[in-house]
């Protein structure tokens, strides 16, 4: 069943974490802090900018090369979140006909420009995230975050999203099971068992999270997630941290495609 | 040491939708004492446990840990001696690393960074589990997450150990190596099992449940080997003790035609 291969899958990521390579030495705060820098840059150029985004490949595929993360992992990741950026600018190309020059004779319309910017777009960030998270592992960008400034509810409930996660879904999976075993042919597949299912899904995780309460209230839980610093900012934080800075500049501030371009050219 | 004492006097307790479950438990048990509770399913072990930390709090009647009456005000404090550790490990593990989760309790405590490494690193020493620390909890096996389960409480230092089935899901090795390492605690222990060996190896008290009510207390070899007490109340005589003569006459005779 796809569920339970889905569900293997996805703790894969996760184990990629575990590596130990220059990227994944780094303080998390830094890849954070890096990543938040180059997603804002890169969501800053305009609606109708190809060329200026392209340059920008070279972050990603920067990290994916000293992390050493498998390339094909972080496509397939991003395919199947793909259908979001693809409906979003689909109908660019049809709503959006003006026509563009691209040389003397070849025209095409804006929409084109702008969907293919969307994409660009997409996959920049898309995969910077999703390095940040292979590099870094999920509560390292969590704690990260909290020594960052952001509130501790918000960092807590995603802590506690990553750790059930897992366990929800082997519950879910156990469910599904226990359905399927009694299901014969299309018999007990419909939208009411469904909504049944759901509901169990629901009431088991209420009392679950009860537990966990109970749990916490024991080892002295009084209202505040207390985690411990793990790292420290170091020099080849700094370092990293200018270097991603001085690229980002270079690649907004000059047009570099148009120079490497010049320079092919001649 | 008077301090490491556990009090139920005359405990009432039912659950909002009027479920009795518990009916007038008293008992008291004393410093060092290992305390087994059995009953069968529904008898009310679980809820008694969760009196003990004042996750619930008694209807009638008062609970007494140490020299604390448990209320809203004292919980805070009783959590401090006394560590409970639940039937299901997942939902004892709930910080996304094994560090993180047995650092838990003694951050808490306001401990400081040096002392918290110490204890993580004791705890985990002491359930054969330091290999592990880095681990997410999904990742691990249900005799490691036990084992964990454990450390994450015994690294707060808590004067008593309260246990749900804690042999439950673990596998025959990984259930030996828990009764030798409750074997070695010197705290006060309870545990509320249907293991009755493991009560029978580790507890020399027992208490029997049935429907909220004490049904017998006494020395665990005296009521875990009597056969009409325990099936009255659901149970039956321990694995090793029941007759296990069948097994080795069916050998003897297959050993005398060969």
């Amino acid at each position: 069943m796809t569920f339970d291969k889905e569900y293997f899958n996805i703790g894969y990521l996760d184990r990629l974490s575990y590596g130990d390579t220059v990227i994944h030495r780094l303080d998390p705060r830094s890849k954070v802090i890096a990543t938040m820098i180059f997603v804002i840059t890169v969501i800053s150029y305009g609606k109708y900018q190809v060329i200026p985004l392209i340059p920008f490949l070279l972050f990603p595929v920067l990290l994916m090369t000293l992390s050493d993360t498998p390339v094909m992992l972080i496509v397939k990741k991003m395919l199947v979140v793909s259908p979001f950026a693809v409906f979003i600018g689909v109908f660019n190309p049809v709503f959006d006909n003006r026509a563009v020059a691209l040389s003397d004779t070849v025209y095409i319309s804006a929409g084109w420009l702008s969907f293919l910017s969307i994409l660009i777009k997409f996959a920049l960030t898309i995969s910077a995230a999703l390095l940040l998270i292979a590099t870094t592992s999920f509560p390292g960008v969590c704690n990260a975050l909290r020594r960052l400034g952001v509130p501790s509810l918000f960092t807590s409930q995603l802590l506690f999203l990553y750790r059930y996660i897992f366990v929800l879904m082997e519950e879910a999976m156990r469910i599904v099971r226990a359905k399927d075993l009694k299901s014969f042919g299309s018999r007990g597949t419909g939208v009411k068992v469904f909504a049944g299912l759901i509901g169990v899904l629901f009431i088991r995780t209420i009392e679950r999270a009860s537990r966990i309460y109970n749990a916490m209230l024991s080892r002295g839980f009084d209202g505040k997630m207390k985690t411990m610093k793990k790292s420290r900012l170091g020099v080849a934080d700094a370092a990293f941290l200018a270097a991603v800075l001085l690229m980002v500049y270079l690649f907004r501030a000059y047009d570099i495609a148009g120079f490497l371009g010049g320079i092919i050219k001649y | 040491m008077s301090h490491h004492i556990v009090e139920f006097r005359d405990v009432c307790f039912s659950y909002p939708d009027n479920t009795p479950a518990l009916d007038g438990i008293s008992f008291r048990i004393t410093h060092g004492e290992s305390v087994g509770i059995v009953g069968a399913n529904g008898a009310g072990k679980s809820t008694l446990l969760m009196h003990m930390n004042g996750y619930l709090l008694p209807s009638k009647g008062t609970v007494v840990i140490g020299d604390l009456e448990l209320n809203k005000k004292t919980s805070r404090d009783v959590r401090k001696k006394i560590g409970l550790i639940f039937q299901n490990p997942d939902d004892q593990l709930f910080m996304p690393t094994v560090f993180d989760d047995v650092a838990f309790g003694p951050i808490n405590l306001g401990l400081s960074e040096e002392k918290i490494r110490e204890r993580v690193d004791e705890a985990l020493r002491v359930v054969g589990c330091l290999p592990l620390k880095e681990k997410p909890p999904h990742h691990l096996s249900s005799g490691q997450k036990s084992a964990v389960a454990i450390a994450s409480v015994i690294a707060m230092q808590p004067d008593i150990l309260a246990m749900d089935e804690p042999a439950s899901n673990l596998d025959p090795k990984s259930r030996r190596q828990l009764i030798n390492l409750l074997k070695g605690f010197k705290h006060t222990k309870i545990i509320a099992s249907h293991d009755l060996d493991l009560i029978l190896e580790v507890c020399e008290r027992c208490m029997v449940i049935k429907e909220g009510r004490i049904a017998a207390d006494g020395f665990a070899e005296e009521i875990l080997l009597n056969k009409v007490l325990l099936e009255e109340n659901g149970l039956e005589l321990p694995l090793s003790r029941q007759n296990i003569i069948y097994t080795r006459k069916g050998q003897d005779e297959r050993v005398g035609k060969t």
